[in-house]
């Protein structure tokens, strides 16, 4: 049902026949009126920046530190439009003060996107340290999240997840696994 | 660009003045402590937002706004120990130049509401200097109450962002908001139009 999904999309709107892990992530931005995106680069993100920066449908650009692109997509939402945050692990774990004292006590829907670091291959000690802290977080906030291994539910996960935030009016974290991406690893 | 040729303004009363020259129904995102207090206290209005933590991010939710409503000029509060906290905000509104924020540092030098402990703002860091150097051409002292006004008017049609740094005195805030958080944020979507009440 999602890749049927994905088919139909794929037939209207342009580069949509991308089937890629980011092709499929900026069609379902996309699909779903998300338009601004703030991030805070990784490497394997990339190419699904790269192609944001690309896409005139999309405000996207870098900012200084993670909390400040969760501040700005969470006043465009109180401001009428959509955003979601791009970030990589060890980012995520700056996060904890301005998820439990903006986004969830204010009721925020908001969409992040985790680049995971830190397992199936990584060689820095502290990314793989880092990496430890963000479920636990999560969990203790009692907040959505989804770790995505396999191409095949990378829409169906993605797309559900954004619509359930925005009609839960709570936030959401999709973890992008290396299984997923393929990962950073020593020799890149 | 001497701060210290500045006069030493009070919090409210500046914010009492921003609040009188809005007409249009401009929205104010108030930083956590007394600059949301004294927002508080100088008069709700629907298109007020006031932090209850999230320190320092004041100007990056007023720069969503700005972006999500590129007709509505949205005006920031923030103090001086909260914007030392995140810096590189002001470097990244200077890059995207959204032509409706307007923002204004409260800076007294401490951090007033933890015991007025000092920030380097108080000696060493000068504010309008940091936010010119990040970028932010448009960043003026105010050199008293009346060269604030006539600041935040200039601000009103200007085709860029704008920063004006107040120096104020170490009085606290002399109102305390209401610390309800998904009431601020719906009222704060009703004023700018986003939803209807139910």
């Amino acid at each position: 049902m999602a890749v049927a999904e994905q088919q139909t999309a794929s037939q209207v709107a342009p580069g949509a026949g991308d089937k890629s892990w980011h092709g499929i992530v900026l069609q379902t931005l996309k699909r779903n009126e998300i338009s601004l995106v703030p991030y805070v680069p990784d490497r394997v993100l990339t190419p699904l920046i790269s192609n944001l920066h690309a896409d005139p449908f999309f405000t996207t650009f870098a900012t200084a530190r993670e909390e400040e692109a969760v501040g700005i997509v969470s006043g465009a939402w109180m401001g009428g439009r959509r955003g979601a945050v791009l970030m990589q692990t060890s980012g995520f774990a700056t996060l904890a003060n301005v998820l439990a004292s903006l986004a969830v006590p204010y009721q925020i829907p908001l969409i992040m996107f985790v680049s995971e670091r830190g397992t199936l291959g990584e060689f820095n000690y502290g990314q793989s340290l880092v990496c430890r802290t963000m479920r636990p977080v999560l969990d203790s906030l009692a907040l959505e999240h989804h770790t995505i291994t396999r191409l095949d539910e990378l829409e169906f996960i993605t797309d559900r997840s954004i619509k359930q935030a925005v009609t839960t009016q709570a936030p959401v974290a999709l973890i992008l696994n290396p299984l997923l991406t393929g990962g950073k690893t020593f020799d890149k | 660009m001497d701060t210290r040729n500045t006069k030493v303004m009070n919090r409210f009363d500046v914010t009492s003045r921003l609040i009188g020259k809005l007409k249009h129904e401009e929205a104010v995102i108030g930083g956590i402590g007394n600059t949301n207090f004294d927002l508080w206290a100088a008069g709700h209005r629907p298109q007020n937002f006031y932090m209850l933590g999230s320190m320092g991010l004041a100007f990056p939710i007023a720069l969503g706004v700005a972006l999500a409503q590129p007709d509505r000029r949205v005006f920031a509060l923030e103090g001086d120990g909260s914007l030392l906290m995140q810096l590189g905000a002001l470097s990244t509104i200077a890059t995207l130049k959204p032509k409706n924020l307007i923002m204004i540092v409260m800076d007294n030098g401490i951090y007033q509401i933890t015991g007025a402990q000092p920030t380097p703002a108080a000696s060493v860091a000068d504010i309008v200097a940091i936010a010119t150097g990040s970028g932010l051409a448009n960043s003026a002292w105010a050199a008293d109450e009346e060269d604030f006004e006539r600041l935040v008017e200039e601000a009103m049609s200007a085709v860029e962002p704008h920063l004006i740094a107040v120096r104020i005195d170490d009085k606290p805030g002399v109102g305390t908001t209401r610390r309800d958080p998904v009431q601020i944020r719906e009222r704060f979507m009703h004023g700018l139009g986003v939803r209807e009440p139910l």
